[in-house]
């Protein structure tokens, strides 16, 4: 479906200083393209922050590059318009606009004027494409605020599927959602990672088992452990952190 | 057979509006009356730029009487250029004596055609400058309302101030033709009424468009999650500022017909309480909606005439009580009583075939 080359995504030296607050502390990091990689780590580690800061959000020092693109600097459209996408912890979509409204407008970024100007004529193939593979097609015409919880966020993962971004970063996709739906979404990441780079937030550790390919745990602003999710499982300084925190191992669910 | 009917509603109803403006409004109301409605007309086409940048765009336009008031003064300059002749100077200014040259930012209007393009450029320009400065910094809500407001209240005393060369509080009045006919004959000043209705429909039609368009969608979007756009690669100050200059143009076009049809433009006429009552009728008609803000308009201004003849000193009270009831318990305005109406129907249906 892409054509584009598929690119690293290269964070270095990042730092995220909120008021003397240091939330992200000198985090170095690579995904390659193919990669499902995960990130977890305690309430406050600082994940949400390392997302904010690679989509333009939260200001931040250091380096972050995807491909040949240093990303700090640029406004949240620009960094967008490169190819990266996200989402929210709580769904966030045009309420009032239906299923079908929300994908045109994540695939039209590009639109000119003309184009923006008329009425939409049909369903465009890349938003069909999009509907079909998260599975909304049947309520395509239902305004996006009537649907439940884990249809909005598919629906997140769809608009994301139109923009054609490269790099998704997803956070806590699989929040509040039933065990079918979980699997459901972890399938549908599977499938659609094969030509892109998607990294996940997640506290869900059943989930992240069963779909992670490499693990990053973060930790009060640093990377902890990186790896396998069996050498990540495995690390001492882990488990010790989970069990400091939550008085429960590492392998159990934490944080629901 | 209820898409069909849904879908030929709105044609069927924009006929019907063409009937009441053109046939029926000309032969029921006295020349006096029908002048009347020409003003409230001009609010109305004001209302269709607010439905198009509040009731759409989430933008709050508390100051639109400062680009009706710039479309406005266009227009009366040239008109009182014309009234003076070639050479001549507008009456206001021998009146004063204190002009005794043109001043060289009047001179441009005596020419109809840049007066006829100042009066839809000069708004849009004005509010593309604001709206990129305020915008960019994401001023929004109430503030962005506030400032709307300060810079039609800024306007209304800059005019008062340049007593000489704006006519003061005043303002520009007096004028006898309009593009070379006699605004005393009373068939000229009808056919200006045509040109109203006719701006209005069109300008309706206009915005209907806008609304159904994708851009009509994408400025939805933009209203309810603004940041959220920003994550899909658009920048969602130039979506807003697109709506705000249009809703600026059509302000300016409203002020410059208001001249010919009412005979006057004055600071008091686009200062802070103008530009409130602008936004009042559209809120009470219910401002997502183009028919919905222009029956609100035209009804407010009505009531305004008949009951300020009746208790002059009642009117504001009534009118703050009526804003009051309307954005407290229909937020939506009349407009949503219409759908209020189906949306219960189709539950009665529902459940009667369930």
């Amino acid at each position: 479906m892409t054509t584009a080359p598929l690119n690293d995504l290269e964070i270095s030296g990042l730092r995220v200083t909120f008021d003397g607050f240091t939330a992200v502390d000198g985090v170095s990091l690579r995904v390659g393209p193919g990669d499902l990689r995960f990130l977890i780590g305690p309430n406050g580690a600082g994940k949400t922050t390392l997302v904010d800061a690679v989509t333009g959000l939260a200001p931040a020092t250091g380096s972050v590059r995807f491909g040949p693109e240093e990303l700090l600097g640029r406004p949240v459209h620009r960094i967008a318009r490169l190819g990266i996408g996200r989402t929210f912890q709580t769904a966030t979509v045009f309420e009032q606009l239906t299923v079908l409204q929300n994908l045109d407008i994540a695939a039209g970024a590009g639109r000119g004027p003309h184009t923006l100007l008329r009425r939409r004529r049909g369903i465009p193939d890349e938003v069909a494409r999009a509907l079909d593979a998260v599975g909304l097609t049947a309520v395509r015409d239902r305004p996006a605020g009537t649907l439940a919880h884990g249809q909005k966020q598919w629906l997140e993962i769809g608009m994301l599927l139109v923009q054609d971004v490269q790099l998704m970063l997803l956070d806590e996709p699989v929040a509040g959602m039933s065990h079918e739906e979980r699997e459901h979404t972890g399938q549908l990441l599977r499938r659609i990672g094969r030509d892109r780079t998607i990294v996940v937030i997640e506290h869900d550790m059943d989930f992240m088992r069963t779909f992670a390919t490499s693990v990053t745990v973060l930790h009060a602003g640093r990377v902890l452990s990186e790896g396998t999710v069996a050498e990540v499982r495995a690390d001492p300084r882990v488990q010790e952190v989970y069990l400091g925190e939550t008085a429960a191992p590492a392998g159990a669910e934490v944080e629901a | 057979m209820t898409d069909f009917l849904h879908r030929r509603r709105a044609p069927a109803g924009y006929a019907l509006a063409a009937v009441l403006l053109f046939a029926l409004a000309p032969l029921l109301l006295s020349d006096f009356r029908l002048g009347q409605f020409a003003r409230y007309l001009c609010i109305a086409i004001v209302a269709v730029g607010i439905a198009l940048a509040w009731g759409r765009g989430g933008m709050l336009v508390l100051g639109q009487g400062l680009f009706f008031g710039v479309g406005g003064y266009a227009m009366a300059m040239h008109m009182k250029l014309a009234d003076a002749g070639p050479g001549g100077l507008p009456d206001f200014m021998l009146l004063y004596g204190t002009a005794d040259a043109l001043p060289w930012w009047w001179e441009p209007f005596r020419s109809p055609a840049v007066a006829l393009a100042a009066v839809l450029l000069l708004p849009m320009g004005l509010a593309a400058v604001i709206g990129w400065f305020v915008f960019r910094r994401r001023v929004r809500g109430a503030y962005f309302a506030i400032l709307s407001q300060a810079l039609a209240a800024a306007f209304a005393i800059l005019l008062i101030g340049q007593q000489a060369t704006t006519g003061g509080s005043n303002g520009l009045t007096d004028f006898q033709g309009f593009f070379g006919y006699s605004l005393l004959d009373p068939v000229n000043r009808r056919t200006v009424y045509f040109v109203i209705a006719a701006t209005l429909l069109a300008l309706m039609l206009l915005t209907r468009q806008i609304f159904h368009s994708r851009y009509g969608e994408l400025l939805v979007a933009v209203r309810d999650a603004e940041e959220r756009v920003r994550f899909l690669g658009y920048d969602p100050a130039l979506v807003k500022l697109a709506a705000y200059v249009a809703s600026a143009g059509m302000a300016g076009v409203a002020g410059a017909l208001f001249v010919p049809a009412v005979g006057i433009i004055s600071p008091a006429l686009i200062g802070i309480v103008p530009s409130i009552q602008f936004v009042i009728g559209a809120a009470i008609g219910g401002r997502a909606s183009v028919v919905g803000v222009v029956l609100g308009a035209i009804a407010v201004a009505w009531a305004q005439t008949v009951l300020s003849e009746e208790f002059p000193s009642a009117w504001t009270y009534f009118q703050g009580g009526l804003f009051v009831v309307v954005i407290a318990f229909l937020p939506g305005g009349i407009a949503s009583l219409w759908q209020l109406a189906t949306r219960r129907r189709a539950r009665t249906e529902a459940v009667t075939a369930a």
